[in-house]
């Protein structure tokens, strides 16, 4: 384990004790001091663990680098369908922690966490344009990639590769019909 | 297409007064600086200086759609700018033509059959005048693409056409 994640996750450990982190690295490493840590969290506590993360100050994760959403959808031994990973970074500290959080159908919902990283908000649109994620209190949760009228969310596994909106579906305009 | 169309029969006056305004139009095609993707590299190359589409009347990129004669739809064409497109396309004031530029404005490109965000052809949104296809084409071929389009300006005519012509004395 990376030196300097060690006292974070005990410190996470100890601050919320009900909760069952899971810590692990994203990848098993040669070298374990280059091994990058994450946490698994409830959707139900996620706001106050980032609270924490973000406010504490051996924590102080100044950056939401990344969030993105995964869909485990026949995916071996995966036990839930969306899995959420945010990617933060303590520019001060030096350190970085991986938290993901798990929701299933047929509501998947998660806390949002634009009012602790403004940045989150059109990463957590994207999330919920592809794979219809919805982040409650969300200040303006309108999808960003794909048009308003598009009802699909076509990054989730089980949307189909082919069949819909063919070329052959739709009628070629002429300058007549213009 | 504008007040003088479909009045008059062929005569000298008209005739010449044709060859004109098609001399005019066809040479001074001014396209709009519309690039949506890899395309519009090659447009940007075609209007620089080594394959220079100032000499065919066609080099003056306009910002703005109200002062252009030409869109290059240079680019795949997502769902989410198809809107856009037509509302540049709508703003553009008469004579305008359409170039679908490269592999995706024609029919999706590679995109054509598993892509959920493309628009499978620009024709499916606006009107096209000419296909470039390649991907992307060249500089050369967008060049051909604009003579090809000149050809198309150079052949309109402002006469009363035979249809015209049938319909009236339909009428009469």
């Amino acid at each position: 384990m990376s030196a300097k994640i060690t006292p974070i996750i005990e410190l996470l450990q100890k601050q919320f004790s009900d909760i069952d982190f899971a810590p692990a690295p994203l990848l098993e490493m040669k070298d374990k001091s280059a091994e990058q840590w994450c946490v698994h969290v409830q959707p139900s506590k996620l706001f106050a663990v980032m609270s924490f993360l973000r406010s504490d100050e051996r924590c102080s994760f100044e950056q939401l680098s990344d969030l993105a959403g995964v869909d485990y959808l026949n995916f071996p031994k995966a036990k839930d369908r969306y899995g959420i990973v945010y990617s933060l970074l303590s520019l001060s500290k030096e350190h970085r922690l991986w938290v993901k959080v798990f929701v299933n159908d047929p509501n998947p919902e998660v806390p949002s966490v634009v009012s602790i990283w403004y940045g989150a908000t059109w990463m957590e649109r994207e999330v919920w344009d592809m794979f219809g994620v919805r982040f409650s209190d969300h200040p303006d949760l309108r999808r960003i990639l794909t048009w308003e009228s598009f009802e699909a969310h076509p990054l989730r596994k089980d949307y189909p590769l082919t069949g819909r909106g063919e070329r052959e579906d739709f009628k070629v305009i002429t300058r007549d019909s213009a | 297409m504008s007040w003088i169309e479909n009045r008059f029969e062929e005569g000298v006056i008209v005739t010449s007064l044709d060859w004109a305004i098609n001399w005019g139009r066809s040479n001074s095609v001014w396209p709009m600086t519309f690039g949506l993707a890899c395309c519009a590299i090659e447009m940007m190359a075609a209007g620089a200086s080594r394959f220079d589409l100032d000499r065919f009347g066609a080099g003056a990129f306009r910002a703005s759609p109200r002062q252009s004669d030409l869109m290059i739809v240079a680019g795949t064409v997502t769902y989410k700018m198809a809107s856009r497109l037509k509302r540049l396309y709508n703003q553009m004031p008469e004579p305008k033509f359409v170039m679908a530029m490269g592999a995706c404005t024609i029919g999706g490109g590679p995109y054509f059959k598993h892509g959920y965000h493309v628009v499978k052809g620009v024709d499916l949104v606006v009107p096209v005048d000419i296909y470039v296809p390649g991907c992307p084409p060249r500089p050369e071929a967008l060049i051909e693409g604009l003579m090809r389009l000149q050809d198309k300006i150079r052949a309109q005519r402002r006469t009363k056409s035979v249809m015209t012509k049938a319909k009236e004395a339909a009428l009469a």
